[in-house]
């Protein structure tokens, strides 16, 4: 292939993962709305919109069927390299987490809507705070993720304890609401579970965040923000 | 840059110091320092014209062969210099052995090619089993062990080329210097020159030439790319394929160049 050819092949292929990325943003920001309107459908006790919620799932689902085929067929046919490969075989592994950023959306949707029909927890302690450093978590990694801002990324990543921290003092807090009161007992386990499922969101969004940072950087990050497990360099390395 | 480093435990079958390499005035290596560790495949890829060929030939005196090449600098196999003026090139090519990209059978019996190598240095009274071993080696002898006195310009491209490659073994090299070697041949034909790199792999040290990413990504060990003469980057194939260090060899591999 002339370096002319070659040049034209990967114009076009800059525009297939262009493509790709479109899609997997549109997915992401899917996601995002559902948590959102499913946070809101909690708090304004709206049992329709926690519905419209759930049912718009589908969509989801089915951008990541069509993300997934793309890239199975992108890998066949161009036999990507080095950063292209790692974007490609991220793009997968990204869309898996969107999709169950989703479903999580759908969990606290079902909160919602038990929400709506039981009697009010009175005081629902650091949940408003949960919800919006989580949410903030999956903006940011999905805005990290279509600026390749491996800064970002890793903030992101450092956020995640934040969260776990209030997942705790929600959970102490409903135990102290259920003894006070009794008849909130419903409304605060539907609590715990809002938080639970918010929780889960955090950790799909630090996924985000490490895979950001492996296709900026190619290192592989895991569990612990900004933390680095093993990175990629060989040097003076002669076993295989 | 990350660079293959064996000498510390004396694994290198090949080291060169600072090589150079002028046709007239046209620079066309430009000082490489690099090891190529035993048994293992290297694979020296980059854009045509960067001196991929010319490297190689370095690597067993076949500059000599061009005369308008003047290389400097050293090339240690075995600690000895192999520029150096006592070393014979034609004994640095017995055991430095070359394999070109368009196979390049002698007009003669498939039994007289494999055999011309052990008649030049010498004639080695077990001929005959040198002449099997070397075509086993080379993965042809199942396919040729009833017609050994046909012409080898009957066989097909592929067996033309392994053939060559039993010729090259039949003077037991250590390394086997290969440019191309299957770029001239169908997918099946070249399939099968790199399961064979693979198995030679046990017993030889191998040095690949190819424009064919893919081929060097599913071969090679280590991977060098040079760009105009210079090393840019050389390091474990994975490494240089999945995540390379320099924006330069990123651009080369994903097919950015340009
Ligand atoms: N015999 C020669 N006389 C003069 N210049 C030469 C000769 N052989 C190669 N060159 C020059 O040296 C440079 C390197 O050539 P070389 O053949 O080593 O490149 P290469 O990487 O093998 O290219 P290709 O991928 O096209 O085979 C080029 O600029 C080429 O024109
Ligand atoms: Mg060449």
């Amino acid at each position: 292939m002339s370096p002319a050819d070659s040049a034209r092949a990967s114009r076009h292929f800059d525009q297939e993962l262009q493509e790709l990325r479109e899609l997997l943003l549109r997915m992401a920001s899917r996601a995002e709305e559902q948590v959102r309107n499913a946070l809101a459908a909690v708090k304004q006790r709206d049992a329709q919109a926690a519905q419209r919620s759930i049912d718009r799932d589908g969509e989801i689902d089915a951008l990541e069927l069509e993300i997934e085929e793309r890239t199975i067929n992108l890998l066949a046919r161009r036999q990507p390299m080095a950063g292209d490969l790692r974007t490609l075989v991220m793009t997968l592994k990204i869309s898996t987490d969107i999709e169950r950023v989703g479903d999580h959306a759908v969990n606290i949707a079902q909160c919602a809507k038990r929400l709506a029909e039981a009697l009010p927890v009175p005081d629902v302690g650091d949940l408003d705070r949960m919800a919006e450093v989580s949410t903030g978590m999956l903006r940011d990694a999905i805005a990290a993720f279509i600026d390749r801002d491996a800064e970002l990324a890793r903030d992101v990543c450092q956020r995640d304890d934040q969260v776990d921290r209030y997942n705790d003092s929600v959970f102490r807090g409903m135990l102290s609401e259920m003894t006070r009161y009794p008849g909130a007992i419903v409304a605060a386990l539907q609590m715990m579970l809002v938080a639970r499922n918010l929780e889960r969101i955090a950790d799909l969004a630090t996924n985000l965040g490490e895979d950001v940072i492996y296709i900026v950087e190619a290192r592989t990050v895991k569990h612990h923000a900004g933390e680095v497990v093993s990175d990629v360099e060989t040097e003076g390395e002669f076993d295989q | 840059m990350p660079t293959i480093r064996v000498s510390a435990n004396g694994e290198a079958a090949l080291e060169t110091r600072d090589v150079r390499v002028r046709y007239g005035n046209n620079e066309a290596i430009k000082g490489i320092t690099m090891e190529i560790p035993r048994k293992r495949v290297v694979a020296l890829i980059g854009p045509s014209g960067c001196g991929k060929s010319t490297l190689l030939r370095c690597f067993n005196r076949m500059n000599d062969l061009v005369p308008s090449a003047a290389v400097t600098g050293e090339v240690l196999f075995h600690g000895e210099n192999l520029y150096a003026d006592h070393v014979d090139p034609v004994e640095v090519r017995r055991r430095i052995g070359m394999v070109f990209q368009k196979p390049n059978p002698f007009p003669k019996s498939i039994y007289d090619n494999v055999a011309f190598g052990p008649r030049l240095y010498g004639r080695p009274p077990d001929l005959d089993d040198i002449v099997e071993r070397s075509l086993r080696q080379a993965a042809l002898w199942d396919e040729v062990k009833d017609r050994m006195n046909d012409n080898a310009l009957g066989l097909s491209g592929g067996q033309q080329q392994r053939l060559c490659i039993a010729r090259a073994l039949a003077v037991t090299p250590e390394i086997l210097l290969m440019d191309e070697p299957a770029s001239a041949l169908d997918p099946i034909a070249s399939a099968k020159i790199e399961e064979l790199i693979q198995q030679l792999v046990e017993h030889y040290t191998i040095v690949i030439v190819t424009h064919n990413m893919q081929q060097a990504a599913r071969v090679s060990h280590y991977t060098a790319y040079l760009y105009i003469g210079e090393l840019i980057e050389y390091d474990d194939t994975n490494t240089i394929f999945t995540a390379p260090h320099e924006k330069h060899t990123e651009d080369y591999v994903t097919g950015r160049f340009g």
